[in-house]
């Protein structure tokens, strides 16, 4: 999309400023952090409800996120933040250059094991976001942020996990 | 001036939600800006040769916990006000686990997935989608291990709560782990930079 070169990213220090400032305002204006699986939750939720709808509300876990009906499901506050993180995205993406069609991936490995994978992780990290009520965002991050004992509990076992397998997986990225 | 003012009532819910995406703006500014809208470099965090998110995380982290303590001495913040994710701590370590294993494997974690697709990853496109599927199986299975989900209940509890000591000084300790940890970083990045 875009010819000139990518422009380098932030350094990491300015740029974790920069989030940790969004992140503090989230707290003092709205009294919460950031997150982004709850908006998983709510879209799936939806669109179960499109296909199913008696299976969806039947459901206990989709149910909460239904509501009893009377406001649309899509209607939610981590709907309508991740919204803005693609837009923000997209901004910062486009005015550095970096915003084009591409697939992340080392030189060994193939476009379609790639995607597999990305495929596969994506489910495996939906299930671990749910079972520990929240993401990298909406757990490690803004629970970091506030001390929570579940999330540092959380944080310290992502790392483990990730550094647990990594050998397993370094043709997909080296 | 009390907050934080959508509790004390500054606003109401329709507003909020201009508010979720005005932060979101700037959460996905800030992500796309580290790099972490390319699952190579979110994945190189595992392989110690760029250790970008955790210098990022850190440096967020106590960014906002600094925020929320000054804030909270002043008395311009009520911290109690502020929402809390309950604790349990058996499914918040298993579901830490899994969601690390999928890092790896996938290349991302949900926000960071938002802002890769909205930059024109496929794979980050590809990935949402395994949410999406991961989701719905989490749902449909939710009945049969909503007993462990909830298990190990302790409610909204805090690090200094938990081992008695007072917030201030585990702000210090997190305050010096994260300079330590960024100098060490900094150390190992040096040291796995080169290897092919």
């Amino acid at each position: 999309m875009n010819q000139r070169p990518p422009s380098p990213y932030l350094n990491p220090y300015l740029a974790g400023v920069g989030l940790g400032l969004v992140l503090l305002a989230a707290f003092v204006i709205m009294g919460r952090g950031l997150g982004a699986s709850g908006a998983f939750s709510s879209t799936v939720s939806w669109l179960v409800n499109l296909v199913a709808p008696a299976h969806a509300q039947a459901n206990e876990y989709m149910g909460e996120y239904l509501g009893d009906g009377s406001t649309h499901p899509l209607k939610a506050w981590l709907v309508f933040e991740v919204v803005g993180v693609a837009a923000g995205a997209l901004l910062s993406g486009l005015l550095a250059g970096r915003a084009r069609l591409a697939v992340e991936k080392g030189p060994r490995v193939s476009t379609a094991v790639r995607l597999a994978c990305a495929f596969a992780g994506g489910m495996l990290m939906a299930f671990g976001a749910h079972l520990a009520r929240g993401c990298t965002s909406g757990q490690a991050l803004t629970g970091g942020a506030l001390l929570n004992l579940g999330s540092w509990a959380f944080m310290l076992m992502v790392f483990v996990g990730g550094y647990a397998v990594a050998w397993f997986f370094r043709w997909q990225w080296r | 001036m009390m907050t934080p003012l959508y509790k004390y009532g500054f606003f109401g819910e329709e507003f909020s939600l201009l508010v979720a995406f005005a932060l979101g703006l700037g959460f996905g500014f800030f992500l796309e800006r580290a790099g972490f809208g390319s699952a190579r470099k979110l994945a190189a965090q595992f392989y110690l040769y760029d250790m970008s998110v955790f210098k990022v995380m850190f440096t967020a982290i106590v960014t906002a916990l600094l925020g929320v303590t000054y804030l909270g001495w002043l008395g311009w913040l009520d911290l109690d006000l502020v929402y809390l994710v309950p604790t349990h701590l058996g499914p918040q370590i298993v579901g830490g686990l899994v969601l690390g294993v999928g890092f790896v494997i996938g290349g991302y974690c949900p926000g960071t997935s938002v802002a890769a697709l909205a930059t024109g990853r496929i794979d980050a496109v590809v990935y949402a989608l395994g949410i999406f599927a991961g989701t719905f199986a989490y749902a449909e299975l939710y009945p049969a291990i909503k007993g462990f989900v909830n298990a190990d209940a302790m409610g909204q509890v805090t690090l200094p709560e938990v081992s008695g000591l007072p917030w201030g000084l585990i702000v210090f300790a997190v305050v010096v782990i994260a300079v330590v940890g960024f100098w060490g970083a900094t150390l190992v990045e040096r040291r796995f930079r080169s290897e092919p």
